[in-house]
């Protein structure tokens, strides 16, 4: 890694009577897997680069509750969610981006009732914004004309109809865009929402990952392009069990932006 | 005797009416069952909702073969009806095409029923086929076996046979107008039962008059019997999808409902000055609320609405990532569930001098299983497929509720997971001081 990335907590700024422009929930998954970290870094390294004042709550924060929520514990979930917005609330948080499209759902929609009002953004639409204000710029082209498919997160894209910012992206990457059969509003979910990542599948002929996968690799991509941590985990595997892991790249958009910045 | 016709017309249409008026009742009876949910907000977008999805089909279209012929049956159904109007008055008084006096307004609208009606013969034509020829996957799954296949089969041929009564009525009819009978004053435009009556070249006018009036009778019967029948089927959606896409929800699609009834005694937790050992409230004698559901009157009167309103179309479970991978979880069979259950739930009721007397039975288990509840991955295609507002995984979220609140039975992967998420902050075994070591690690 080319520069030590700089990562600055709530309590740091809250104790040298400083607020970030935004808060970064890294979530669960960017915080504690190993593939989902390395989006983290990536997305770290754009905010750095961009000069975002940005703050993590690091140790302060906790599960949003979403993977309880979906498995029908409410009382965990609003437990979880009671915390973190009285955490959240302390440091009087009002914009939050994340890269988890999960926690993204979870904070943006189900966390107003019970107390917790925040502008939350999935972090494709903020690195779009960054864009749009020529705060971060892209050079390069060294994904120019390859050939990369997009797949939709359910939680961004049918659950808050975020379709367009990853896509946007993607574009300015010079890269070859190219849908899959089901996309967008019909997009295929990778298998893992619901809570579904923590358990095993029910009884069927098929992984949902797999099917997935196979709608991917009909459009010979040489990179996925994703935009939620499990649904990267879930099309890697898939990938894996199709031995072509050597082809197919599955990443993340930040990665893919800091992959191209050289970061 | 000259009124016999009407009073006999009378007789019949009161009938209709009136047994379909009792289905109606009861329908609204067994929907009421729901709990109570507040919808009266935004009205604004809610008939905006109404008039695009439902009136304006905007969501039939996404499938381009299937949405076309619909829209043609749809405004069939809808045009169509002006002349039942006609129909009833002219039964009533005992007159015959009441409206012609509307001279070339009248041509130009019995020639538009008329070409509606063979577009319908021909849509209704092509249903049929995708149903039992072409064997489209979706009408196939196990779910459709038995009376679901039979029904929608039947609704095609009663509209076929619908569509050919009228063309036949009109026929004869234009076939008396040729020959000045009495009565059939020259009237309407018939650009396709003109092509019927040279069949009927040849017979007397008696038995012309005859044929004319057993099809205009038939034709009237059949439309009040198909009225009747709605209620049995799965039809009722030319009358429910109005209402249930402005009830519909309008919350982003990721948005689950938060139980208030958790909220209180989350913040009762929360709250460092409340005191553990308090006395319950005097009045405090109302039996707690029960989580989630695991029958059909502990679901929403919405969630009952929308059980009534589906037509099992299955573009739910065709876009549905479990079933399309072979789970057992069909959200069309989660919506025929709930009707099915809420039908029985009724009939007990009636039975029982409107009290439910328990039955040993429920919507878990006895129609819905766990593992198709397990099975959901609450993607969201389902809720997008539906042409008119259904939300299958709310119901699959309520008793997902019940499973894991009232009964502490969910899957032990996932009991595992809440723990975690319970102990350490993460849905894994990590320790939450850990978590920013991410920041550290090459």
């Amino acid at each position: 890694m080319a520069n030590e990335l700089k990562v600055p907590t709530m309590a740091e700024l809250f104790a040298a009577g400083q607020k970030p422009e935004v808060l970064f929930w890294v979530g669960c998954a960017g915080s504690f897997d190993d593939r989902a970290k390395k989006i983290t870094k990536a997305f770290v390294q754009l905010l750095n680069k961009a000069n975002v004042s940005f703050a993590v709550l690091g140790t302060e924060e906790s599960c949003t509750g979403d993977p309880a929520k979906r498995s029908g514990n409410e009382f965990l979930f609003q437990m979880q969610a009671v915390t973190n917005i009285e955490v959240m609330n302390a440091y009087g948080i009002n914009k939050i981006v994340t890269a988890c499209p999960h926690c993204f759902n979870t904070i943006k929609n189900e966390y107003p009732g019970l107390g917790g009002h925040y502008e939350v953004v999935h972090h494709t639409q903020f690195l779009k914004t960054l864009f749009d204000d020529n705060r971060i710029t892209l050079e390069g082209g060294k994904f120019k004309g390859k050939r990369i498919t997009y797949h939709d997160p359910c939680y961004l894209g049918r659950a808050n109809n975020v379709y367009e910012a990853p896509r946007d992206l993607i574009r300015k990457l010079d890269a070859e865009l190219i849908e899959m059969k089901s996309c967008k509003e019909k997009g295929l979910c990778c298998g893992a929402g619901g809570a579904q990542m923590f358990k095993e599948p029910e009884k069927g002929d098929k992984d949902i990952n797999i099917e997935r996968t196979e709608q991917a690799m009909e459009t010979k991509p040489e990179i996925i392009a994703a935009g939620c941590p499990f649904c990267n985990t879930m099309m890697t595997d898939g990938v894996k069990n199709k031995e072509k892991e050597g082809d197919i790249a599955v990443m993340d958009i930040a990665e893919l932006m800091a992959s191209a910045e050289d970061l | 005797m000259e009124y016999l016709p009407n009073i006999i017309f009378v007789v019949v249409l009161t009938a209709g009416i009136g047994f379909f008026a009792k289905n109606v009742k009861r329908l609204s009876r067994n929907i009421k069952l729901g709990r109570d949910v507040d919808v009266s907000d935004n009205t604004g977008q809610r008939w905006k909702n109404m008039a695009r999805i439902a009136l304006g089909q905007s969501k039939m279209v996404v499938r381009p073969i299937a949405g076309f012929l619909h829209i043609i049956v749809y405004v069939g159904f809808i045009i169509i009806n002006i002349e039942v109007v006609e129909i009833i008055l002219d039964g009533i008084l005992g007159t015959h095409r009441l409206f012609a006096p509307l001279g070339i307004v009248y041509d130009g609208l019995i020639g538009s029923f008329e070409i509606l009606a063979l577009l319908v013969i021909v849509a209704v034509t092509i249903f049929w086929v995708r149903r039992n020829i072409i064997r489209i996957k979706r009408f196939i799954k196990p779910e459709m076996a038995g009376w679901p296949k039979k029904d929608g089969n039947l609704i095609l041929y009663i509209e076929l046979v619908l569509m050919t009564l009228f063309l036949t009525m009109n026929g004869a009819d234009y076939q008396l107008q040729q020959m000045g009978a009495a009565h059939y004053t020259e009237a309407g435009m018939f650009p396709v039962s003109q092509f019927i009556a040279p069949l009927f070249q040849g017979m007397s006018m008696s038995s012309l008059i005859l044929l004319e009036r057993t099809a205009w009778w038939l034709h009237i019967i059949g439309i009040l019997c198909f009225l009747n029948y709605l209620y049995y089927s799965k039809h009722l959606h030319i009358l429910l999808a109005f209402p249930n896409t402005y009830y519909g929800k309008l919350a982003p699609k990721g948005q689950f409902k938060n139980l208030d009834a958790v909220t209180a005694e989350v913040k009762l937790m929360m709250d460092p000055s409340a005191d553990p050992f308090a006395a319950p409230a005097e009045d405090d004698t109302a039996e707690p609320a029960k989580f989630g559901a695991s029958d059909v009157t502990d679901l929403s009167w919405v969630q009952l609405l929308n059980s009534y309103t589906c037509t099992e179309c299955g573009r739910c479970t065709d876009e549905c990532p479990a079933n399309q991978t072979g789970k057992k979880l069909s959200p069309r069979k989660i919506m025929m569930d709930t009707r099915d259950r809420l039908e029985e739930v009724g009939k007990n009721i009636d039975a029982n001098k409107g009290q439910f007397v328990d039955d040993g039975k429920q919507l878990l288990d006895g129609y819905i299983s766990r593992e198709e509840l397990w099975a959901c991955t609450t993607c969201n295609a389902c809720v997008q497929a539906c042409p008119v507002s259904i939300d299958p995984l709310s119901i699959i979220m309520d008793m997902r509720q019940y499973l894991v609140m009232e009964e502490s039975a969910a899957p032990t992967d996932l009991n595992n997971m809440m723990g975690n998420v319970e102990n350490n902050g993460a849905p894994w075994p990590f320790n939450q001081m850990d978590r920013l070591n991410w920041a550290k690690e090459e």
